[in-house]
């Protein structure tokens, strides 16, 4: 199998409002693939979906080649949530938060070893707070924080990497960051799904984008390029005037 | 040591011991889980248990655990199911545990002075089979709780980071519970069931004013329990006060000590967090000359930021730059 998600009309409704609606996605093995969509448009759900979170009402969603309801290779998952869930208000160190990255390889009552202790610290590296690693997340800054949750999701060494809207209130330097941190998993085969309200630096890795409105699919193909995307994204910048741009449709 | 002449004070001291170990430890997880009075819940239901134990002639402490293992289970279905109406199901629980406890032992004939001695505690009367029972089921539940610490706080953490890990939360969410079920009849002859709770949440809170991480919290309040309850004892053998309230009683003074200090340390924290890094700013040096140098010993509030050190005074940031200071 080369495909890395398969989603066959799917269909998510949370308190009985469709959210996710008739999505037809797919991703293959080492590609990097950007959702876009304006707020509420069922990004979130989706990922949430595809990760077990939320249940599909319908549809024929596999991961890693296996249907989700047998899907049991976790450790082969990496997920980022949304912004906000570092801090749970819980006292934790990021020391700790980045080892429970390690949970779905670790055996139970018994200690770390060294090898998962190894991937932690390069995780911590990889974004670093190697420096920070014993501070409590509850007085790191909200960019850091986020960071955190990344090298969460890195230190599991994951196969499919899912980050939801990694770059909210992050600013650009730790988005350049972000991108040389996700480059070398990316090179050494991995699949990466990323939630974005604007590719930003991330823009050079990505090698397609899916666009969703009011929970479809409207655009799936190559990226567009900078000039059309910021005309695709805000309304104020009229002088970017184009015939066409690469996503066909209108703006959001 | 005179103290340890007498055999009733080894077992109390050994059965206080125990209990001052394991409260804090599962309490550590309902406080992050935001159910620090789940204990409170639980004694009471535990009262019921008790009062079966002696209609039916069994030993309480078995039926307690058996009552609160249901109870707790029955608590953990209902917070899953709705969390709305979670607190108002808690409450039935709680007095329906409590009046039928009363109901049945009243049953059973006994008394207010039985009654009593579950409810504050009786720790000077326990028998060396009930240190053992506390013995064992306490280091169960350490065992447990310390054991599973990772998988444990994953869940209490980020519970779907916990589900996307594969970890089943909800079997972890309902083990959490029975430990708690287990611990409150563990502590129920020691500081009473209407007191068990103090012992869960108060050296928790005492430990998070001054911890950052959560291993560091769950040891400190497993010290700060055992120590509040030795004290508790050693203190009613030489003044005769009741051993129960004065542990719980010692466990609060810690927190009033404790307060100031983790109050301080967080401000301090707070002020010497370090700023972001935003290399995009503009160069803005500090027209007004200043007149001294900053450095380790200036009195200014010196806060990292990237590679070098920004010195807070009068609501700005100064930052040395070649022969003056830059704002940052």
């Amino acid at each position: 199998m080369t495909t890395a998600i398969a989603v066959r009309d799917g269909n998510i409704a949370l308190g009985g409002r469709p959210v996710v609606r008739g999505v037809d996605l797919s991703v293959r093995r080492g590609e990097v693939v950007a959702l876009l969509g304006s707020n509420g448009s069922g990004k979130t759900t989706l990922v949430r979906g595809l990760m077990g979170l939320v249940p599909w009402s319908s549809g024929d969603v596999q991961l890693l080649g296996t249907p989700q309801r047998r899907f049991n290779e976790w450790h082969r998952l990496g997920y980022v949530p949304q912004e906000g869930s570092a801090n749970s208000g819980i006292p934790a160190t990021v020391l700790e938060v980045v080892s429970s990255g390690r949970l779905s390889r670790r055996r139970l009552l018994l200690p770390l070893p060294r090898r998962d202790r190894d991937a932690v610290r390069a995780a911590l590296r990889a974004v670093e707070l190697e420096d920070q690693q014993h501070d409590a997340v509850s007085q790191l800054s909200g960019g850091q924080q986020q960071r955190v949750l990344i090298a969460r999701a890195l230190a599991g060494e994951p196969d499919l990497l899912v980050l939801d809207e990694p770059n909210a209130g992050v600013d650009r330097h730790n988005q350049v960051g972000l991108a040389a941190t996700l480059r070398p998993m990316v090179e050494s085969g991995a699949t990466v799904l990323l939630v974005l309200h604007e590719m930003g630096p991330l823009a050079e890795l990505i090698d397609r984008v899916v666009v969703l409105r009011h929970g479809r699919v409207t655009y799936d193909g190559i990226p567009p390029t900078d000039d059309s995307l910021d005309e695709f994204h805000s309304h104020h910048h009229s002088r970017h005037q184009r015939d066409r741009t690469p996503l066909g449709g209108g703006p959001l | 040591m005179s103290i340890l002449q007498y055999d009733f004070m080894v077992r109390a001291l050994l059965a206080a011991l125990f209990t001052g170990l394991a409260a804090p430890a599962v309490g550590t997880y309902l406080v992050q889980r935001r159910l620090a009075l789940m204990g409170d819940g639980i004694g009471h239901i535990a009262v019921t248990g008790v009062g079966l134990g002696l209609l039916t002639g069994q030993s309480p402490v078995l039926t307690a655990v058996i009552v609160t293992v249901l109870g707790a289970t029955l608590i953990e279905v209902v917070r899953e199911r709705g969390r709305t109406s979670g607190d108002v199901a808690l409450a039935l629980l709680f007095y329906g545990g409590i009046a039928g406890g009363v109901l049945v032992i009243g049953l059973a004939g006994g008394s207010a002075q039985t009654l009593q001695s579950y409810l504050f505690g009786s720790i000077t009367t326990v028998s060396v089979t009930d240190v053992w029972t506390v013995i064992a089921l306490a280091a169960g539940v350490v065992f447990l709780a310390l054991g599973l610490a990772p998988q444990l706080f994953a869940v209490c953490q980020d519970e779907d980071y916990a589900k996307v890990a594969g970890l089943p939360v909800r079997f972890y969410n309902l083990l959490t519970s029975v430990l708690a079920a287990v611990t409150v009849t563990v502590a129920m002859r020691t500081v009473g069931l209407l007191l068990v709770s103090a012992l869960m949440v108060v050296p928790v809170a005492t430990a998070q004013q001054l911890t950052k991480g959560f291993k560091a919290t769950i040891l400190a309040a497993m010290g700060l329990g055992a120590l509040a309850s030795l004290g508790g004892v050693v203190t009613s053998f030489y003044v005769d006060v009741a051993p129960g309230a004065t542990i719980v009683l010692l466990a609060l003074a810690g927190f009033a000590a404790a307060w100031p200090v983790g109050s301080l340390l967080r401000h301090r924290r707070h002020a010497g967090a370090p700023f972001e890094v935003d290399p995009g700013l503009p160069h803005l040096s500090v027209p007004e000359d200043h007149r001294h140098t900053h450095g380790v010993d200036c009195g200014h509030v010196a806060v990292r930021h990237g590679d070098h050190v920004d010195y807070v005074h009068d609501g700005h940031r100064h930052a040395h730059h070649g022969d003056h200071y830059d704002e940052h």
